[in-house]
Parts: structure tokens; C-alpha cells; sequence
């Protein structure tokens, strides 16, 4: 292909966006509400991974050992626990610690344990974080069953629940990305239905006068580019505004510990080129399923 | 130039539209086909410009045997022949110069080139006038008018016609058949279908009659000899 027949391409795609009038009105508007849904989802979506994320990070096993054990039983129920699958992270922590950080974190109530530093009651703790945070149950059942642990907590019964909420939560997610792509092809199939027929005698005539394929095709492609393109503007533009607005007024008064919205600056920026990906090929897609079927090859 | 060798079409639905048929056609001629409705003569053309493909026999356009070129060539192969329709076959939202202009570009001709020759064929046909105008401002003369200037902008070496004036009044026929018998003066073939019975007896040409499929009538300078 010569490069003035891309130029060509270029410039009968701008124009074909004008001659379409209605249609590409109707194919933006079918973007736009996709891409609407997709980006409110979105944020959604990463943003609670993001909490999730929070929350299982601070996920860990505390295996207490057992007085009765000495140096070298200690180590080797360190290297042990390093050699099992899955594991992040082992870090000792002997009993004098394990009180000092009690008394600390208790602030002024803490010097009710001062009498202990003499005769500490507390254990020597490895704490261990898996690689998943989900792996955490099962590394503690295992840690149970070693020889001089007292006691493995991992804060039983809080953590299961909290792993049930999250993949409810994920798993509502992936149902929405399913409901979501088939509203999205329903929208764009019906606009592509509504352009066919004007489109059918048009790629015909083209045919009949000697254009190829590829030639029909450019600026089809184009066309389908820029319209995505078009139809991303209003989505990217309603959901920055109101993330940002979110993130300044809303989040401040969010004090929990683990909630906590993703920055405004860099999250804008994804999501927006995100969606104006997404629009580029639904536009694409849309344009040259819609040229395919009169393609005859 | 156009050869048809034992040519048989079969639709899909069964109807026999052409039922072995032999033609000859040279380089510089001026053809009618005529014959009653559903005859066969939009499928003897269309075969021509490999629209349809027959189901036996071969076909040969400008030395190329129609039947063995691929779907996907096919667009080549028509820059070498211009085709005019009754329903003109305009693109309703390319202007009349766009129009014409488009079988140039396919060809990825010089911009400058196509701005000239355009111009050309378009005051050829009569109508430099309007080419800003889209097909919906034309009346279906000057409809007709833009559509053969776009079959003649590349110099094909046969035009095909499948009732050009199928559409246009009386007056308007005998100005479309002015410009056919000026392509042909210029050396260009010409093979038209059409039911217009006064334009084949005034402007004496060779005449062949189609019927159920088979050539029933040749004649060098005929008549349409169906009363209507
Ligand atoms: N695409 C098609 N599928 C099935 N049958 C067809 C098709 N096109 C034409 N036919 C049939 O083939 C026969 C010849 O049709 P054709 O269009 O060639 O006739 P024609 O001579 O051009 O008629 P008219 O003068 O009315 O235009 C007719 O019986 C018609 O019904
Ligand atoms: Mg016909």
C-alpha cells in the first residue's frame, strides 16, 4: 500500500464519521454505555482487591514453643517451618521480646506486667507469613503437628471469615465482568444490526468498482478507532470526576483501619487509559465484524 | 474479448436461468440483449462480471477465464471492465466526484491524476456541473450519468450494462444512449441488457436474443422484435 492511499484511509475514515451522521452517534453512544458500566465496575473492582489486599497482608501465624524445648530444638523448628511450601517469611521472636512489645502496646496498663520481665510467662514465637494468605490455615494445622509447639494462633475464626468475604466479594466481581461483556456485545451486536444494511450496499458498490479487501477494510478499522475513541470521552471524564470528588471528600471520613480507597493521581490515570483501550478495540471489533460478513473471500 | 463456451447456470434453488449458451463477443462492438422477463440476461451479464459463477462451462473476459479466478480477486479483475445498473449503484454519501473518484483511488492513482480525470469523464457525461452534489440532490438521469462516468474512469476495455435506461424517461434514455454511443465510437465494447424496444430499433446494433437460457436470435444489426 502506497502511503497517500493511508492517507487516503485516514482521511475517508474522519469523513465517513460525518456521513454516518446518526450511526455514528449510535455506535459512540453504545461505546459510551459500556464503557460507563465497565469503568464504574472497575474502580469497584480494584479498589476492593486493593482493601482485600490490606487485610491479608496483616495475616500471619504465630507458633508458640514450648519451654521444654531447647537452642537447638528451636532452630530446628525454625529451619522446619522455613522448608515447608508456601512460605514468605519466619522471623524468631524470643519470649523477652514478645513481653517488651506486650508492655509497649499496653501503654500505661503495661506496668502491670513489669512484674513478669523477672519471670516471663510468655513463649519464644516464630511468626511466619505465607506467600497466599489464603495458605495461612493450612500452614497452622501443619505447625500443630511439630514437635515442642505449644499452641498455633492465626486468629482463628476472625480469618475465616474474612477469607469467606473476600471470595464472596471476588467472586461477585467475576459475575459482574460476565454480565457486564454480555451487555456489552448485546449494545454492540444491535448497533452493528442497525448499521449493517447501509453498510451491506456500500461495501458492494465498493466491490463492484474494484476496491479490495483490504482496501474496504482500512477504513472501516479507522472508523471503528475513532469511534471507540469518542465513546471513552464521556466515560473517562464522569468517572475521574467523581473518583477524585470521592477520594478527597469521602475517603477522609473512612477511619477504618484496613479501608482505604486507592490515591486519586496514579488510579485516574489507569483506569482512563484502561477504558480508552477497551473503547479502541470494541470500536474495532464492532467496526470490522460488522464489514466481515460482505467481505466474500 | 468475451467468450461464453457452453455455459449452463443453475441457482442454488434449482431454477435454470441459463441452459448452455455459446456467444462470441469482439474487441469494439455495440451489443443488445434482449428477450422477455426472466429470460436470463441479468445472469448472461452478471456472469460477465463474475457476480454469479456458472455451474458448467467457462467464461472468458479480456483472456482471463472468469470460473477459476478466487472470490478474494475478483475486485482485481473488475478494474478492467466498467458495469452500469439500473439502479445506478451510486454511494449515497460520496458526492458525485467522490463517487467516480473512488474507482481511481482503489488503483491508488495520483491525487492530481484523479482530480483531472475525474473532471474529465464528469463533463464527458454532461455533468462537471454538479459533482459536489450526493446522489439524493441528483435526478436519476444525472444518477445514471455519474454512475457511467465512474465505469469509464479507468478506460476499461468493455462496459457492461444491465438496463441502464430501465429507470429514465424516453428523453432521458436517448441522452444515456448518446453517451454509450460515444464510449463505443471511442473503441470501447459495449454489452447492454435492455427491454427498451425503441432505442434498439433506431440505433441499429448487433442484437442477442435470450430465451429460457438460450441464445434464440443473432443478428448484426437486429431488431428487439418483442412486441411489448
Ligand atoms: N439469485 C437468484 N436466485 C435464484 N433464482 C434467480 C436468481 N436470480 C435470477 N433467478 C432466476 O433466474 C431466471 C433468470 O433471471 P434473470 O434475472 O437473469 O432474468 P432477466 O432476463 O434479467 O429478467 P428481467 O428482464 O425481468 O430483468 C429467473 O427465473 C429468475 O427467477
Ligand atoms: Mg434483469
Amino acid at each position: 500500500m502506497k502511503f497517500r492511499t493511508l492517507l487516503r484511509h485516514f482521511r475517508e475514515s474522519f469523513k465517513n464519521i460525518g456521513r454516518n451522521g446518526w450511526m455514528t452517534f449510535a455506535s459512540v453512544s453504545a461505546v459510551t454505555v459500556t464503557l460507563t458500566l465497565v469503568g464504574v465496575f472497575l474502580v469497584l473492582m480494584m479498589n476492593l482487591n486493593h482493601i482485600a489486599g490490606n487485610v491479608e497482608k496483616d495475616v500471619e501465624v504465630r507458633a508458640h514453643i514450648d519451654n521444654a524445648a531447647n537452642k537447638d530444638d528451636i532452630k530446628g523448628i525454625g529451619k522446619k517451618i522455613t522448608e515447608m511450601n508456601g512460605i514468605q517469611s519466619v522471623i524468631f521472636s524470643p519470649k523477652d521480646e514478645e513481653l517488651t512489645n506486650l508492655i509497649d502496646d499496653l501503654g500505661d496498663n503495661g506496668d502491670a506486667f513489669k512484674p513478669f520481665e523477672q519471670d516471663n510467662p510468655l513463649r519464644d514465637v516464630y511468626i511466619i507469613k505465607t506467600k497466599s494468605p489464603q495458605d495461612v490455615i493450612k500452614v497452622a494445622k501443619e505447625i500443630e503437628g511439630f514437635d515442642y509447639i505449644q499452641s498455633v494462633k492465626y486468629g482463628q475464626g476472625y480469618v475465616e471469615k474474612l477469607f469467606s468475604f473476600v471470595n464472596i466479594a471476588r467472586n461477585i466481581g467475576i459475575v459482574l465482568i460476565v454480565g457486564l461483556l454480555f451487555t456489552a456485545m448485546f449494545l454492540i451486536s444491535n448497533t452493528i444490526k442497525i448499521t449493517i444494511v447501509a453498510r451491506r450496499k456500500e461495501i458492494e458498490i465498493m466491490r463492484l468498482v474494484g476496491a479490495t479487501n483490504t482496501f474496504i477494510r482500512w477504513p472501516f478499522f479507522l472508523e471503528g478507532l475513532w469511534l471507540g475513541i469518542l465513546g471513552s470521552i464521556v466515560p473517562i471524564g464522569l468517572i475521574s470526576v467523581l473518583y477524585y470528588n470521592l477520594y478527597k471528600y469521602a475517603a477522609p471520613q473512612i477511619t477504618f483501619k484496613f479501608i482505604e480507597l486507592l490515591p486519586a493521581s496514579p488510579f485516574i490515570y489507569q483506569v482512563s487509559a484502561i477504558l480508552i483501550v477497551l473503547g479502541a478495540v470494541i470500536g474495532i471489533w464492532g467496526s470490522l465484524m460488522s464489514v466481515r460478513k460482505f467481505l466474500k473471500v | 474479448m468475451i467468450e461464453m463456451i457452453d455455459v449452463k447456470k443453475t441457482y442454488p434453488n434449482g431454477v435454470i436461468a441459463i441452459n448452455g449458451l455459446n456467444v462470441k463477443i469482439k474487441p469494439g462492438e455495440f451489443v443488445y440483449v434482449v428477450g422477455p422477463s426472466g429470460a436470463g440476461k441479468s445472469t448472461f451479464i452478471k456472469m460477465m462480471y463474475r457476480e454469479e459463477k456458472p455451474t458448467s462451462g467457462n467464461i472468458l473476459v479480456n483472456g482471463l477465464s472468469l470460473p477459476s479466478i478466487r472470490n478474494s480477486k475478483v475486485p482485481l479483475f473488475r478494474r478492467n471492465i466498467g458495469m452500469v445498473f439500473q439502479d445506478f449503484k451510486l454511494l449515497q454519501t460520496f458526492t458525485a466526484y467522490e463517487n467516480v473518484a473512488f474507482a481511481m483511488e482503489v488503483i491508488e492513482k495520483e491525487p492530481e491524476e484523479i482530480k483531472k480525470r475525474v473532471m474529465e469523464v464528469l463533463d464527458l457525461v454532461g455533468i462537471k456541473h454538479k459533482a459536489r452534489m450526493l446522489p439524493s440532490e441528483l435526478s436519476g438521469g444525472e444518477q445514471q450519468r455519474v454512475a457511467i462516468a465512474r465505469s469509464i474512469v479507468n478506460d476499461p476495455k468493455v462496459v457492461i450494462a444491465d438496463e441502464p435506461t430501465g429507470n429514465l424517461d424516453p428523453e432521458t434514455s436517448w441522452e444515456i444512449m448518446n453517451i454509450f454511443e460515444e464510449i463505443n465510437k471511442r473503441g470501447t465494447t459495449v454489452v447492454m441488457a435492455t427491454h427498451n424496444r425503441d432505442i434498439v430499433n433506431n440505433i441499429k446494433r448487433r442484437v442477442i436474443a435470450i430465451e429460457s437460457g438460450k441464445i434464440v436470435r443473432d443478428e448484426h444489426r437486429g431488431d428487439y422484435g418483442y412486441e411489448i
